[in-house]
């Protein structure tokens, strides 16, 4: 089948359109409702005391000097809520055999981690409860940290918990591996270091719960309600009927608020030891503590590839940091890249192990791509080598192996199915706006006349999987949820239409995007439309906003919804126009019988159906209709990105000078978000190449605690971005969207640092450990020097 | 405690403060102004700054007494009957997402289109370094700033 590959033009209607959020008029006038704005009478503060230690033995918790302090309601320690406070759950127990170990949400016996939560505060006003914090007497009995992932894997290592530090070994395979590499003309193996991030959204955590009687009210800055209120009601007894929770504004997540977390539990916890409604919100310091990490992988990737550069097969052996405790699907994310390492090519054989770890560190859990950034830099950075292993141009091998456009529908060897995908559209669209062959003359010049600085060029061709996922084969891959989206779309009486989605927009511009699927389904003013989201009250089911799913789930159930009431309008119209159903047309928002003639409008069936007076027989009064949607498969959005990165060889300075992103997300609702969503993925790939990494000393102890040491990019530090679409439409859902939200992250990363690669290669360089800091860039081009001219030398390259 | 006149957002407040509080929590806490976001505890993200005396200052590295006697003027006093150019430029470039770094992104944006109207990208890039936006990447930012610098915002 050859996938139909278009240049977007301006729609005829709403979708497709550049519309204006809906959201920004709160956002920008600081009407917002972040968790930490709410008030509530008799509102008390909590605080929690966190472990100072990597490893320790609680011997001994004195609170009654914090509980004697002024202003003090009450002071608990983990002792004091063991009973009740349960443990804190994995929903992605990725083996059989996986190790699970107890996760309490506040420490009892022994602490795992510098954060670990192991006494807490209740007072009038935050600063009287971290006055009283610091009176809190905690006597620990150090215990060896554990913090090298190989190290932790020793027999003789100290256990983080008792059963063990090896958490779970998960393999795929397809095809004959060991055939692929017998004989094979070219073999490479690299070992890439995927270093440990924090996602740092810009709202640091905060939790309030109101008691009222045996019922809860939570407010959460997460990007879950749905899932905290069933996994809240399963860890405290509490029952799911008697718990509404509520996400109201959220200040970014990227997978860091896809997450139970610890402090919900503590919160709930101790307003139900108070009787009155409890805050809690994190400082920045604590966020980078105690909020889950991202990334922290050890990678070693084998390509067996033919002299012409066609790929034999790939074998991939992992090592992935789960941290102190199984966060709510950490173990799961290193799978999710299991299915991308193959990514666009096609090759016979391809094995993937994954080891996970315990470590005495903070928790590992999804980050923006959540394994598939990880995947894709491993086999874009080998494609890489194996282009320069066989002297060709990095594009013309991904080429050589790529699935061809006329060849989707295609099975990759890793058992997904793509539906569809252009990657010679994009890549030509890419090259052209990169001026790519210009950009190679100029990297030749310079070598030539020995520039000082270096020009490089980066490329990535990426994919991805969006659209979490086929609730059946999220079951065969051991997820304890399915992957279902819920919408309910509400056509009141005077004909404006409320739409409850039970996706979570945390900054994606849901109202906005939603409002123009609604509006173009049922042809009403886009401005008509609401949109109810993040409140288990107010929309009762959903699975939740991440991996880049909202659209392609949540979207598609909202398009059923509207569908169904296009169905049950259409029954009423025939009614009032006296004209056969099938004979209808819908157009425009109104219903016409087809040879002409009189018209309903959608507004005017909504009043039919509430004033009831003249209904076919047997019909309900209403057009109100929800639907439920399990998505298929999966989609796969794709991409070249194209990045020209300086470095100068005398300081190690890397400056991004181009950076050119053509992306294929399917069909568009909104361009604008669209483009969002491209730059701000793009911002963070780039801070992983160049700019951050979450750091222990020896002792276990996080060194980048602030964001003056963990270096979230500023505009100061990061290029302007060329932006350009394909647009392949998805062929499995029926508004053709394939997923927007993690696409920038996953490419950019490998085509910044191919890119310095690039420039430093001639220089015998072939990797630097991210984030390629100057100083990182620096010491290898220093380390190359010393080791003379690579040209004089067999094997080129220092690792 | 430490008697306080603030006028925040064209209101005068006199209050009783710890000596400790910072400018971010008495905005918050006793004056109510909740637009105004905390995001860090190093003064690194700019996600607290306001308009003291007219310049932009990072509120939690502000005390509530330095601000004794001043004019402080948070994202809540910016429109004036209707939206401010800055908060029109940044819904028209689509230059917010969460939203939550967008209070102090255009009060330090106003201060910088103060002492330079007609900022190239580059200099609004240098003059927002203090302010750390995760979703946007910046271009869209950076583009409102020039939106609402052509549109004489200064003047």
């Amino acid at each position: 089948m050859t996938t139909q590959t278009e240049t977007h033009e301006a729609p005829a209607g709403e979708l497709g359109k550049a519309r204006l959020r809906k959201e920004d008029d709160r956002l920008i006038t600081g009407q917002t409702s972040w968790t930490d704005n709410i008030t509530l009478p008799g509102l008390v503060h909590m605080a929690l005391l966190r472990s100072p230690y990597a490893h320790a033995r609680i011997t001994r918790v004195d609170l009654s000097a914090a509980r004697a302090q002024p202003g003090v309601i009450a002071a608990f320690a983990g002792a004091d809520l063991a009973d009740e406070q349960g443990s804190m759950p994995c929903v992605w127990p990725v083996t059989d055999d996986i190790v699970m170990p107890a996760y309490p949400p506040m420490a009892v016996d022994e602490v795992r981690y510098v954060g670990d939560a192991v006494a807490c505060v209740v007072a009038r006003d935050r600063y009287a409860a971290a006055d009283a914090l610091a009176t809190i007497d905690v006597d620990y009995e150090p215990l060896p940290p554990v913090l090298d992932m190989r190290a932790a894997l020793d027999e003789n290592s100290p256990k983080v918990h008792e059963a063990g530090n090896k958490c779970y070994e998960w393999t795929l395979a397809n095809g004959d591996i060991d055939a692929a590499f017998r004989d094979a003309p070219v073999v490479i193996e690299r070992d890439y270091v995927q270093q440990r991030l924090i996602p740092s959204p810009m709202e640091p955590r905060s939790v309030v719960c109101a008691p009222i009687g045996d019922e809860y009210t939570i407010w959460s800055a997460t990007q879950v309600p749905h899932i905290v209120r069933i996994l809240l009601s399963l860890v405290t007894g509490i029952g799911e009927h008697k718990l509404r929770v509520i996400a109201p504004d959220v200040g970014g997540g990227f997978g860091s608020k896809l997450e139970f977390i610890a402090e919900e539990v503590i919160t709930v916890l101790v307003a139900r030891r108070v009787g009155r409604p409890v805050k809690w919100t994190e400082s920045r310091s604590e966020s980078n503590m105690a909020s889950h990490h991202g990334r922290d992988q050890l990678q070693r990737i084998r390509i067996a590839a033919d002299r012409d550069g066609r790929i034999r097969g790939l074998s991939v052996d992992l090592l992935a940091n789960m941290g102190a405790y199984l966060k709510i699907v950490g173990p799961g994310i290193p799978l999710l890249g299991a299915f991308m390492y193959n990514a666009i090519y096609k090759m016979d054989a391809y094995s993937f192990r994954c080891t996970g770890v315990f470590t005495t560190t903070t928790p590992t859990d999804a980050y923006r791509g959540a394994g598939r950034p990880e995947a894709t830099y491993a086999i874009e950075r080998i494609m890489d080598e194996l282009a320069t292993e066989l002297g060709m141009d990095p594009l013309e091998v991904r080429e050589r192996n790529w699935i061809k456009h006329e060849e989707f529908p295609y099975t990759t060897i890793a058992g997904l199915t793509y539906d569809s995908g252009n990657y010679e559209a994009a890549t030509a669209k890419a090259k052209e706006l990169f001026r790519y062959d210009e950009l190679r003359r100029e990297q030749s010049e310079r070598i030539s006349r020995g520039d000082p600085v270096r020009l490089g060029i980066g490329v990535s061709t990426f994919t991805e999987m969006c659209g979490l996922a086929p609730s059946k084969l999220l079951g065969q891959l051991k997820y304890v949820a399915g992957g279902w989206e819920y919408a309910s779309i509400r056509v009141l009486p005077t004909g404006k239409v409320e739409v409850v989605t039970g996706t979570s927009a945390h900054g994606q511009g849901h109202e906005t995007a939603w409002s123009q699927i609604t509006a173009d389904a049922l042809g009403v003013p886009f401005e008509d439309v609401r949109v109810l989201h993040g409140d288990t009250l107010v929309a009762p089911k959903g699975m939740d906003t991440y991996g880049s799913r909202s659209v392609v789930v949540g979207g598609t159930a909202v398009h059923s919804a509207c569908l169904k009431v296009i169905e049950k309008a259409r029954a009423i119209a025939a009614k009032l126009l006296e004209a056969p159903p099938e004979e209808l047309e819908f157009t425009g928002g109104a219903f016409q019988a087809s040879g002409g003639g009189q018209s309903k409008t959608i507004q005017e069936i909504a009043f039919a159906a509430f004033d009831a007076h003249d209904l076919p027989d047997g019909m309900e009064p209403s057009l109100d209709s929800d639907s439920t949607i399990d998505p298929a498969n999966f989609s796969f959005p794709h991409g070249t990105h194209l990045c020209a990165a300086e470095v100068d060889t005398e300081t190690g300075m890397v400056t991004i000078r181009s950076y050119v992103a053509v992306d294929d997300v399917g069909k568009v609702v909104n361009p604008l978000i669209v483009e969002g969503q491209v730059h701000g993925g793009i911002a963070q790939g780039i801070a992983q190449a160049l700019y951050e990494e979450g750091v222990y000393d020896d002792a276990g102890n996080l060194l980048t605690t602030t964001l003056a040491d963990y270096l979230v990019p500023s505009a100061a530090d990061l290029p302007s971005y060329v932006t350009s679409r394909t647009e392949t439409p998805s062929t499995t859902n029926p508004l053709g969207v394939k997923g927007v939200g993690e696409a920038g992250t996953i490419a950019s990363t490998p085509a910044v640092v191919n890119a310095i690669i690039d420039a430093l290669r001639p220089l015998g360089i072939r990797d630097i450990t991210m984030p390629c800091t100057p100083e990182r860039v620096w010491r290898a081009i220093e380390s190359a020097r010393s080791l003379g001219d690579p040209s004089a030398r067999q094997n080129g390259g220092t690792a | 405690m430490a008697e306080i006149t603030v006028t925040v957002d064209g209101v005068s407040y006199v209050d009783h403060v710890e000596p400790r509080m910072l400018l971010v929590h008495y905005l918050r806490e006793v004056v109510g102004k909740t637009g105004t976001p905390i995001g860090c505890d190093t003064s690194n993200c700019g996600a607290c700054t306001v308009l003291m005396d007219g310049a932009s200052v990072k509120s939690c590295s502000v005390l509530a007494v330095q601000a004794d006697g001043a004019q402080i003027t948070t994202i809540e006093g910016m429109a004036n009957g209707e939206w401010h150019p800055l908060q029109r430029a940044f819904h028209e470039e689509h230059a917010l997402q969460c939203g939550y770094c967008t209070p102090g992104m255009i009060m330090a944006a106003a201060d910088l289109l103060k002492e330079n109207p007609h900022p190239s990208n580059q200099e609004i890039r240098d003059g927002l370094e203090g302010n750390l936006c995760r979703c946007t990447g910046y271009e869209n930012i950076v583009r409102a700033v020039r939106r609402a610098a052509e549109a004489g915002v200064s003047e």
